[in-house]
């Protein structure tokens, strides 16, 4: 049921709202809205009612193994959350004067400073809002940089084939074409056809490294040979950055221009989709065009980089500058790892990975790369279980909701059939590991026996599988009033 | 198998062409890309009037979990687009070589239908996927 | 090891299955030439007790005084329930819905707030949000112009009384696909953005889209109906920026003028969402229904399930970049659900009235405040516009001498000096007296302005 359906005219959560207010009469009556809106009209216990019990509706981090491939779903400390609404961070206005901001404005310099040294960047901006305006960033610094040189003729951003859908859709906001480089059989870009690829139209390549098959790119030297050969940058996804802290630094890598997910290697909330923090990271020669603003130290305290400091910059990425509620929890969670903790997260994160890969491939599910070592993911190819007992990669997915396992990534990449792509995080004990196994194994004998009760999976969530077909056809995306006529008996 | 009419020319990126015999051509898309789409959700069909290149992409077929682009098989101007698959786009899954064409076409240079596949050579091409 | 839950008979049984001699043995693919080792540059770890010790104190220092800031965030009283609720663990450690039937929680908040911003805005569609008003903008342009096929141009019309970081940040993101930004000047007198204005800008190549704002930067009510009826006669789409809240009271877009607009975007943060700095916050884009598919953005549909129960689930995602790649709607995946949840909270506690209360006490206190400032000499309105919640001031001294002294002597924020953003408004100051200030700090305010004008 809807918090509209339990709506009833005139009741209210009185306790919250001010006094009655006068009649707004400085505003001219041909501005005013002459309908109210239908929002819901309920009680303070009826909205935390409501809410809570569709909180248990979800499955999460705190209640759940959730191996999401690519999405680095481990633990987020509860400390995180709580300092960063203290509130002289949380009431601070943004506008306030930096005298009122010293405290914040120590964190944000502080974070710049430490993802500098575990990337090996030259310099790094906050500002961007997520890993996708990350990349929209990355991008449009790159073709700062080759207009700034009077260069126009590059018109091209390489994006190998299994590169996450926001690559190519980056670089077209930007301006750029995408083309595709494809991926050898051992999961490495084919290099030969890079080779091919490039040349003076080339702006540049955009890699994720391990890549999405969950692999370390052992030719990147080369390919970042080929591609500055040719005048182009190296752009680098930090989607997988939690596979390599503290091991090797994208910087080392000869990258030119990083993001970094927060909400992934550094552990801030993923809220069921955002929000998110994309810090980008330059060497030397990119970084005139970072966006602002940026903190920077200046004697004992700090202060705001704008327009006027950097004329060179892309400009201003967010209204305000940068989600800094969550740049605050990633700085805690990152001064809690400290210098020594870095390696240690890829450490147990490629430990998790490598041990779950072994165990699954011990049990008879073939993986994608098996000659491989498996970086913090690994992907598994469920094509002879489709073929055999008709039961698809998707189905498995489902069945394990009722195991009480969140699905990993599904067919994703796009290049591996019927895959799997697992991802378990350093926080997870072996227990749950062995668990996750239990069930595949579970599932794939009752697809032998029993395919369609796989089939027909999940069985114990909240509701059956949804049809999106329906969804999409006939299209229901707000509650309205003559809705609540016709469903008069709710849900 | 998927059924493949005699009556109608095809494409590689698998449409189908049907000769109106009054200097215009309809277009949809086979019996075999309907099925490997799945469920269709969405057809943006081509503005009538618009020029189109050959091969140049002029309508987008959706499923869910895919968007797949329709290609032009002949040069020419869009005369009509198929209003009822606004309301009903499973129409191509049911129907895709009847109810569930997509535009009609007048091509600029009709001999160019001839050098379309015809069923055969069209079968031959699924064979070759497969 | 924090969060690390390794024993070390453990390590030493998953090494075993791996078959790898040590953990060190699984980065053996990383050419050994590019292995770094620790940072000194990255200080070392410290306890959870000494991380709260650092914040602690870091907070304490930024705590404000009174806030009559505005300027496009604003300070509104958050109810307690709101993130208790918002931070349970199921919200805030869950990812993107992606297994539907996993996570009807998430979708179907995502639902409501869909229902809600439409109610609003008296559009058909919304979507479950982007990163921030500015980048709603952005992307709301980006969509004008792909849905305004009739227009050849990508020639865009932008009122300078728009915020002045919304319009950079749009030239940040827009400009790269060739969007042509126009800015139209406002009236020095009214603070409003004319017609007569826009029409000397139409120019001969036709315009994508107008842009217009409710209430401008300024605060001021621009004549929304005529500027929609005009853009609309141009064969451009009318674009929306509105504060949310502002629509328990104002005209919603979607009845503006004869067709309404057809496209309303705007920052969310007034609903739940704490200052903190400048974010997180959450953009909302709601239009009409001829055009949700060239929406941004992720968007939830109700459907059913295998068993006929209604459910939630995400729907149109053949736009998006997973599916679409290149030739996606934009670039976005994250949205800012867990902002989303707290707005949906929020606006489920307020209700209609509570919403309307709240809108009216920010005009009432924000009048109240200037009648009082106002009757100092040399202090007045600047505009002669009606405003929302927000006035512009004009002060006998340079506003930012005056907001260094209300600070220092009356420990007070006394608003956003325009002078940066517009050279010719170097006279002025924007103040915003939300629900949240007291009599006793308008009071406040009005003595320490009065103390700091006399001694001049």
């Amino acid at each position: 049921m809807l918090i509209h359906d339990q709506s009833r005219p005139g009741r209210r959560a009185s306790a919250l709202a001010p006094s009655q207010a006068p009649e707004p009469t400085g505003i001219p009556a041909q501005l005013r809205r002459r309908e109210r809106p239908r929002l819901p009209e309920v009680s303070e216990l009826q909205v935390v009612r409501h809410y809570t019990r569709l909180s248990q509706q979800n499955f999460s981090i705190d209640t759940h193994f959730y191996p999401l491939g690519s999405c680095t779903m481990k633990y987020n400390p509860r400390v995180c959350n709580s300092l960063a609404a203290l509130p002289g961070f949380a009431e601070r206005h943004p506008l306030a004067p930096v005298e009122y901001g010293q405290g914040v404005m120590a964190c944000l310099h502080d974070l710049q400073e430490i993802l500098k040294a575990v990337t090996g960047m030259s310099a790094v901006s906050l500002a961007p809002a997520a890993g996708a305006q990350g990349e929209l960033t990355g991008v449009a610094m790159i073709r700062a940089y080759h207009l700034a040189r009077g260069d126009h003729a590059r018109t091209e951003m390489l994006i190998p084939d299994a590169a996450h859908g926001t690559n190519p859709a980056s670089a077209v906001m930007c301006g750029y074409q995408a083309r595709e480089i494809p991926t050898g059989p051992d999961g490495d870009v084919d290099v030969e056809a890079l080779r091919a690829a490039v040349g003076p139209q080339t702006a540049g390549i955009m890699l994720t490294n391990p890549s999405t098959v969950g692999v370390f790119d052992r030719n990147i030297e080369e390919i970042a040979g080929i591609v500055h050969d040719a005048g182009g940058l190296l752009y680098y996804d930090g989607a997988n950055l939690n596979a390599i802290l503290g091991k090797v630094r994208p910087g080392d890598m000869g990258f030119d221009v990083i993001h970094m997910n927060l909400h992934k290697t550094f552990s801030t909330p993923h809220g069921g989709g955002g929000p998110g923090a994309g810090p980008v990271g330059v060497s030397a020669r990119v970084a005139p065009y970072l966006p602002v603003p940026m903190v920077e130290r200046e004697g004992e305290g700090y202060r705001w980089l704008t327009e006027a400091d950097r004329p060179e910059t892309i400009g201003r990425m967010t209204t305000f500058g940068g989600n800094m509620g969550i740049l605050l929890r990633a700085y805690v969670y990152a001064r809690m790892l400290g210098r020594e903790g870095m390696a240690r997260a890829a450490d147990f994160a490629t430990l998790n990975a490598n041990y779950l890969m072994a165990r699954l491939q011990q049990a008879g599910f073939e993986l994608a790369y098996p000659q491989r070592r498996a970086s913090h993911e690994f992907i598994i190819t469920l094509k002879h279980e489709a073929k055999e007992y008709g039961v698809t990669a998707m189905d498995f997915a489902k069945r394990l909701l009722d195991h009480g396992f969140h699905a990993p990534t599904t067919y994703f990449p796009l290049l591996v059939p019927e895959c799997l792509l697992i991802e378990p995080t350093e926080t997870e004990t072996k227990e749950s590991l062995d668990g996750f196994v239990e069930a595949m194994i579970a599932i794939r004998r009752e697809a032998q026996e029993d395919p369609q009760r796989v089939k027909d999976a999940p069985h114990t969530m909240p509701r059956r599988r949804l049809d999106e077909v329906r969804a999409a056809r006939h299209l229901d995306l707000a509650w309205t009033p003559q809705q609540a006529d016709e469903d008069g008996d709710g849900q | 198998m998927s059924d493949i009419p005699a009556d109608l020319k095809y494409t590689k990126s698998h449409e189908w062409v049907r000769d109106n015999g009054d200097g215009s051509v309809t277009v949809g898309i086979t019996d075999h890309a309907q099925e490997a789409l799945g469920d269709i959700v969405f057809v943006e069909a081509p503005e009538v009037g618009r020029q189109v290149a050959a091969a140049e992409a002029c309508a987008v077929v959706e499923s869910v979990k895919a968007a797949s682009d329709i290609y032009a098989p002949l040069a020419g101007e869009v005369l009509e687009a198929n209003a009822a698959l606004g309301d009903a786009p499973e129409l191509i899954n049911s129907s895709a070589h009847a109810e569930g064409w997509i535009f009609r076409l007048a091509p600029s240079d009709a001999s160019a239908l001839d050098a379309l596949l015809d069923a055969a050579a069209y079968t031959k091409v699924l064979e070759q996927e497969d | 090891m924090p969060f690390i839950p390794h024993t070390d008979d453990d390590i030493a049984a998953m090494l075993q299955t791996i078959g790898a001699p040590s953990i060190e043995a699984l980065f053996d693919e990383i050419p050994a030439a590019l292995r770094s080792g620790e940072r000194d540059e990255i200080p070392p770890a410290l306890s959870e007790q000494a991380i709260t010790r650092l914040m602690r104190l870091r907070a304490q220092g930024d705590e404000q005084p009174s806030c009559f800031i505005g300027a496009g965030a604003y300070d509104h009283y958050i109810p307690a329930a709101v993130w208790q609720i918002a931070t349970r663990g199921e919200y805030y450690s869950a990812y993107t819905p992606y297994q539907a039937e996993a996570s009807q929680g998430t979708l179907q908040v995502l639902y409501e707030f869909q229902s809600m911003m439409t109610a609003l805005t008296a559009l058909d569609a919304s979507n479950t949000s982007l990163y921030d008003g500015a980048t709603a903008l952005a992307e709301a342009l980006l969509m004008a112009v792909r849905a305004n096929r009739r227009c050849k141009s990508k020639r865009v019309l932008i009122p300078r009384a728009l915020h002045p970081f919304y319009r950079r940040t749009v030239r940040t993101i827009v400009e790269p696909q060739g969007l042509e930004l126009i800015e139209v000047d406002f009236d020095a007198a009214s603070g409003q953005t004319p017609v007569e204005r826009c029409a000397a800008l139409a120019g001969d190549q036709g315009l994508a889209a107008v842009v217009i704002n409710q209430p401008n930067f300024f605060g001021v009510l621009e004549a929304v109906d005529a500027l929609t009826d005009w853009a609309h006669e141009q064969g451009a789409l009318a674009v929306a920026v509105v504060n949310p809240l502002a629509l328990a009271l104002l005209t919603p877009p979607g009845e503006w003028g004869a067709a309404g607009a057809d496209i309303a975007c705007g920052e969310a943060q007034p609903f739940g969402m704490p200052l903190s700095s400048g974010g997180p916050y959450a953009g909302f884009l709601c239009s009409k229904q001829a055009l949700v598919r060239q929406m941004p953005g992720r968007i939830v549909g109700r459907t059913l399930d295998a068993d006929g129960k209604p459910g939630f689930t995400l729907t149109l995602q053949a736009r998006e970049q997973h599916i679409r790649r290149s030739k996606a709607t934009s670039n976005i995946c994250t949205n800012q659900g867990l902002m989303v949840t707290a707005a949906t909270i929020h606006l489920a506690l307020l209700g209609t009235e509570g919403l309307e209360q709240v809108a009216r006490t920010c005009h009432a206190n924000t009048a109240r405040l200037c009648d009082q400032l106002c009757a100092l000499p040399g202090v007045e309105r600047a505009f002669s516009g009606a405003v929302f919640h927000e006035q512009a001031l004009r002060l006998p001294q340079a506003p930012n001498t005056v907001l260094e002294r209300l600070a220092s002597e009356a420990d007070l924020l006394g608003g956003c000096a325009l002078g940066e953003h517009y050279p010719e408004l170097d006279d002025m100051l924007l103040v915003c007296a939300t629900e949240q200030r007291t009599e006793e700090e308008m009071q406040r305010y009005a003595t320490a302005l009065a103390t700091i004008l006399n001694a001049a």
